[in-house]
């Protein structure tokens, strides 16, 4: 640490000037060629040569990754491009930039995951003020109406949270302790969905829910949770595990646990590609979910519709989906803003879990 | 604490003493996992069963694994900050392999993941040893650049458990006479190098290093090269755990072993390593993991709301942190009145 | 930072401590900050030749709004360095006191008052970890890792699984609009000026050179009669002030706040701090430094995202960036150790 001389200390400043272009340069390869939507309406409407930045929760989480793949698919369709853009932590403020980036780049359309549910209103309040449409997708935002915006709903918010217990009712013959492991405890969409399991869970009388617990989306926190949840309700009949991270960390443990899985019967929300083994080897029936990639479709198509002007926020706006067919637009009902539904949940068992490829 | 010149008289005694309380800091941790049982089986009864016992083991080995390696370079005034971004990396890139490569060989999977972990604890080492920059920036740096790479390599991928031999997996699962085989593997692991670090010279010099290296130098003892075979051995247990972590979640993604590196400083504080150096030992490394598991999973058992585990955690960390000083302070005292003592008589 | 140009040496009138220490400050600012500068340029020159909007009024405004409340945090945490201790818990005690203003907002109390709660709090967690470090002599980084979990805990039990919105428009539209005139973010401009003031402070006062003497040599500071052990709790209490302070305009300016607000931005002020050439080992460092660093991590962030460059690799540019400051200026005398154990070996 002892540097003597100003000559030193010059080559000093001067090589870590060196390295640091270096390491600047070897990043300047990818480059971003805003494309103008000069483009005229196509058949559907929708305008050619429009950029839809897709800003999902983060860049690596692999569900969401299904859901970009989706939305590229569309807007290739439809002559735009997309731009995937957001953090590697699944927080708000790391959304923040690519919002920004967003607006700079004057993108035509913003198609969002939110982090939060309202941290994200004040950057995509200034993006809409930039005449960019905003659609959020995954999980909602609630900004109120400023800026208004299009849910595109993976699937009835109520019917996921009473299709999951439907599903375990019918397994455990509507009897017992049961538990739900969800993700994070902020997650807009995991509790709502339990808010609506809960009202369900009405119908079954003799069926209890003892506890809910919380594993983060990381497989170690959901497997510490998980076997506390074992060892505190021995006689737990049933969980819901309403999250992809979860049910499949616990698949895995009940799975190698053979004496535990021939008492706790699983189900929830997980992606076949994950779940095919436990399925064959019998420790998961049935489980559900909608393709990601789908929704991600979905989105594509909504957002290149609103940005084209050929579909609107009003309840009964229809618009086309590609190879999806026609969806309307729904009116704001029970906290949420205007919507479309994607469909109904797949349930996935071992007759069909073969035959998806996500 | 091996013997220097500059050491004062009587360093048997006063090793032995130390040894005494040292011991009596295990014992101490053990004996609050324990208690922290037993609350919680008063509690909820159920809590005390052969199953639960199990996973208590299961869930804080990796911990315990990672805080051997962490002990070895915090006893020489060091700390590893990158260890959860090679488990991560060291995970995906094992599973990546057998899913590629359908016959690659089980136990192939866990030399490549000890490999992957030694390489990256030798760039610590050496920049560390080389440039004397704090360990503490050195991979707090190394965290960022390891969880990039991982990210590049990953690229919102993921390893589904079909992908993984039954074979490697069931070392996350079976059992031994009762015990599971992780953790019988972290306690070959954790015995091996408590032995080691008490009776090897190079690991004795270790602790040297780190209680005063100036005398350390004038002793004559290589620290640079004992400080970078710390790191290196760090970084392959991080390998190793990134190894059993695929085994035990038969998952993988981008995720694995997110934050990891503060819960092991968490773990070796606990367990009553020295985070200035000079004295710890791996064993109590492990019961810390061993503590700090067995509270995340009583919270639960004991139908709090998990909402309370890390304030729990973070208040239990600064009681451990404070104890230590206390009997620290009670050590200086005895030695003292040993060697007042010995000039009395 | 002019004024740091033309202060006194501060840390000559001191007693010398280890290697490095003790260098007259206007050769310190020649040597780390002048290629911190250079380096700023370069991101600057790569981030307009790559993206037509960099240079924009707009960018600017961002690179402030997203940078704030880390370059807030990263000025006590500089004081606190310069002693040669450390504080993580920063980040979780700015989400602390996000969620004790959104929870006690929450309840029907008017936001200034939450705001002064989330100070109290921000004072009293600083002097937890004050009494902590300062008077029962614990190691600060291990103190800190525990209040880092503890006050993050804290938060959870505040305010999980609720996230808290509704702050009134009139303050959250620092989160959205720039100081009237110009295109300064809020939180920057209050950056800016609090900079000043640690800077004059660090080199300008007694309390600076007081604290420049810590970090150098604890033992001979306390010997020539410094305060070491009030001056460092004092640290941790301001520290925790401002963090407060932070969490609240990161509340504002996001107008919600849920427990996990800010979760991780510790490591980022921390690479701030040293990257601004704040020693790890305490006694050396500027406020000028810091300022640099903000500057040069805001503006590779954003001319990286502008470019779609993927976080990922973000990450890896970061670390390297941090790895290299820190090697370059050590690079030179580990070559020299080198060359004489060559020499005397052969």
């Amino acid at each position: 640490m002892t540097i003597r001389t100003t000559a030193r200390r010059r080559a000093t400043a001067l090589l870590s000037l060196v390295v640091a272009c270096i390491t600047l340069a070897a990043c300047g390869s990818s480059n971003s060629a805003g494309a103008d939507p000069t483009g005229k309406p196509t058949a559907t409407g929708v305008k050619k040569g429009l950029t839809v930045y897709f800003i999902p929760k983060d860049t690596q989480n692999p569900y969401e990754v299904l859901a970009d793949a989706g939305g590229k698919k569309a807007l290739r369709e439809l002559g735009g491009k997309v731009v995937v853009s957001s953090g590697t932590a699944d927080t708000a403020a790391a959304q923040i930039p690519s919002i920004q980036a967003a607006i700079q780049a004057h993108a035509d359309a913003i198609v969002i995951a939110g982090n939060d549910p309202s941290a994200l209103c004040p950057s995509l309040n200034q993006a809409s003020a930039a005449g960019i449409k905003i659609v959020s997708f995954d999980s909602d935002i609630s900004c109120g109406t400023s800026p208004n915006h299009l849910f595109i709903n993976q699937a009835d918010t109520k019917v996921i949270g009473t299709s999951e217990v439907d599903l375990l009712a019918k397994e455990i013959h509507s009897t017992g302790q049961i538990a739900i492991l969800s993700a994070a405890a902020s997650a807009t969409n995991q509790n709502a969905w339990i808010g609506y399991m809960k009202q369900e869970l009405a119908k079954y009388p003799n069926m209890k829910l003892v506890s809910t617990v919380y594993g983060n989306d990381d497989p170690a926190t959901s497997l510490t949770v998980l076997q506390g949840l074992l060892s505190a309700y021995p006689n737990l009949k049933g969980i819901i595990s309403p999250t992809t991270v979860g049910i499949s960390t616990a698949a895995q443990y009940l799975s190698s646990h053979k004496d535990v899985a021939a008492k706790v019967t699983l189900t929830g929300l997980g992606l076949p590609s994950q779940m095919k083994s436990y399925v064959h080897d019998g420790t998961v029936k049935s489980f559900e979910l909608w393709n990601p990639s789908n929704l991600g479709y979905l989105a594509g198509y909504a957002a290149a519709s609103l940005a084209s002007g050929s579909a609107s926020l009003q309840a009964g706006s229809t618009f086309k989906a590609g190879t999806l067919g026609s969806y309307k637009v729904l009116g704001p009902a029970a906290g949420i803003g205007p919507s479309v539904v994607l469909g109904p949940p797949t349930v996935f068992d071992a007759a069909n879990v073969d035959r998806f490829d996500f | 604490m091996t013997a220097q010149a500059t050491a004062p008289a009587l360093p048997t005694e006063r090793f032995a003493r130390g040894a005494a309380l040292l011991r009596a800091r295990e014992l101490g941790i053990a004996i609050a996992v324990l208690l922290v049982f037993a609350a919680t089986t008063i509690s909820n009864h159920a809590f005390a069963n052969a199953h639960s016992i199990q996973q208590l083991l299961t869930g804080a080995s990796l911990i315990a694994l990672l805080g051997v390696g962490e002990t070895m370079v915090v006893v020489t005034r060091n700390v590893d900050l990158s260890v959860g971004s090679v488990v991560g990396l060291s995970a995906y890139v094992v599973g990546d392999v057998f899913k590629h490569h359908s016959g690659f060989p089980v136990l192939l999977g866990y030399v490549l993941g000890i490999a992957i972990g030694a390489a990256v604890g030798a760039v610590n080492g050496a920049i560390t040893t080389v440039t004397r920059v704090p360990s503490l920036v050195v991979t707090l740096a190394m965290l960022y650049v390891v969880r990039g790479v991982d990210g590049v390599v990953v690229d919102g991928r993921t390893i589904d458990p079909g992908a993984i031999p039954k074979s490697y997996t069931e070392v996350g699962y079976r059992t031994f006479l009762g015990v599971p085989w992780l953790a019988l593997i972290v306690a070959v692991v954790v015995a091996a190098a408590g032995y080691a670090m008490r009776s090897f010279r190079a690991s004795r010099d270790l602790y040297a290093i780190g209680s005063n290296p100036e005398a350390a130098a004038l002793a004559g003892i290589p620290a640079g090269r004992r400080v970078f075979s710390a790191f290196v051995i760090s970084g392959a247990l991080a390998g190793l755990a990134g190894s059993l972590f695929l085994a035990l979640h038969a998952q993988v993604d981008v995720t694995g072993g997110n934050g990891y590196e503060l819960t092991v400083v968490s773990a070796v504080v606990v367990g009553g390593v020295a985070i200035f150096g000079g004295s710890g030992t791996v064993l109590g490394a492990a019961l810390g993991a061993l503590l700090l598991n067995t509270i995340n999973q009583a919270l639960v058992a004991a139908k709090i709301s998990s909402f309370w585990n890390e304030a729990v955690a973070g208040g239990l960390l600064l009681a451990a942190i404070a104890f230590d000083r206390w009997l620290g302070l009670r050590v200086a005292r005895s030695l003292q009145s040993v060697q007042g003592a010995h000039r009395d008589a | 930072m002019t004024p740091d140009l033309t202060t006194k040496p501060a840390a000559r009138t001191v007693l010398r401590g280890g290697e490095g220490g003790g260098q007259p400050l206007r050769r310190a600012l020649l040597r780390w900050e002048s290629a911190l500068v250079l380096v700023l340029v370069a991101v600057i020159v790569f981030g307009s030749v790559h993206s037509s909007t960099f240079l924009d009024g707009t960018n600017f405004f961002y690179i402030g709004l997203n940078m704030g409340e880390i370059a807030i945090m990263a000025l006590p945490l500089t004081l606190i360095v310069m002693t040669g201790e450390m504080d993580l818990s920063v980040a979780s005690m700015l989400g602390l006191s996000g969620a004790v203003m959104g929870s006690l907002f929450h309840d029907g109390w008017s936001v200034w008052a939450a705001m002064a709660a989330a100070l109290v709090v921000g004072a009293a967690g600083g002097a937890l970890n004050g009494l902590l470090v300062a008077k029962m002599g614990l190691p600060s980084i291990a103190v800190t890792i525990g209040t880092l979990t503890l006050f993050r805990g804290l938060a959870e039990v505040v305010l999980a699984p609720r996230t808290v919105t509704g702050f009134p428009i009139s303050l959250t539209k620092i989160g959205v609009v720039p100081v009237q005139g110009t295109q300064i973010a809020w939180s920057a401009l209050i950056f800016l000026v609090l900079a000043v003031v640690f800077g004059v402070v660090l080199h300008a006062t007694p309390l600076g050179r007081s604290i420049t003497a810590i970090g150098l040599q604890p033992e001979a500071a306390r010997f020539s009669g410094i305060r070491v052990d009030r001056i460092t709790f004092g640290l941790y209490v301001v520290s925790g002030v401002f963090c407060a302070f932070a969490g609240i305009l990161f509340t504002l300016k996001n107008s919600s706040v849920s427990y996990d607000a800010g979760t991780g931005l510790e490591l980022n002020v921390v690479a701030i701090v040293l990257l601004g050439g704040v020693s790890v080992f305490g006694g050396r460092g500027t406020v000028a430094g810091v300022v640099l660093a903000v500057a040069i991590v805001g503006c590779l962030q954003q001319a990286l995202t502008q470019m779609g460059v993927k976080p990922e690799v973000q990450n890896i540019v970061t670390g390297g960036l941090l790895l290299i400051s820190v090697v370059v200026p050590n690079g030179g005398a580990a070559v020299r150790r080198m060359r004489d154990r060559l020499r005397r070996a052969g």
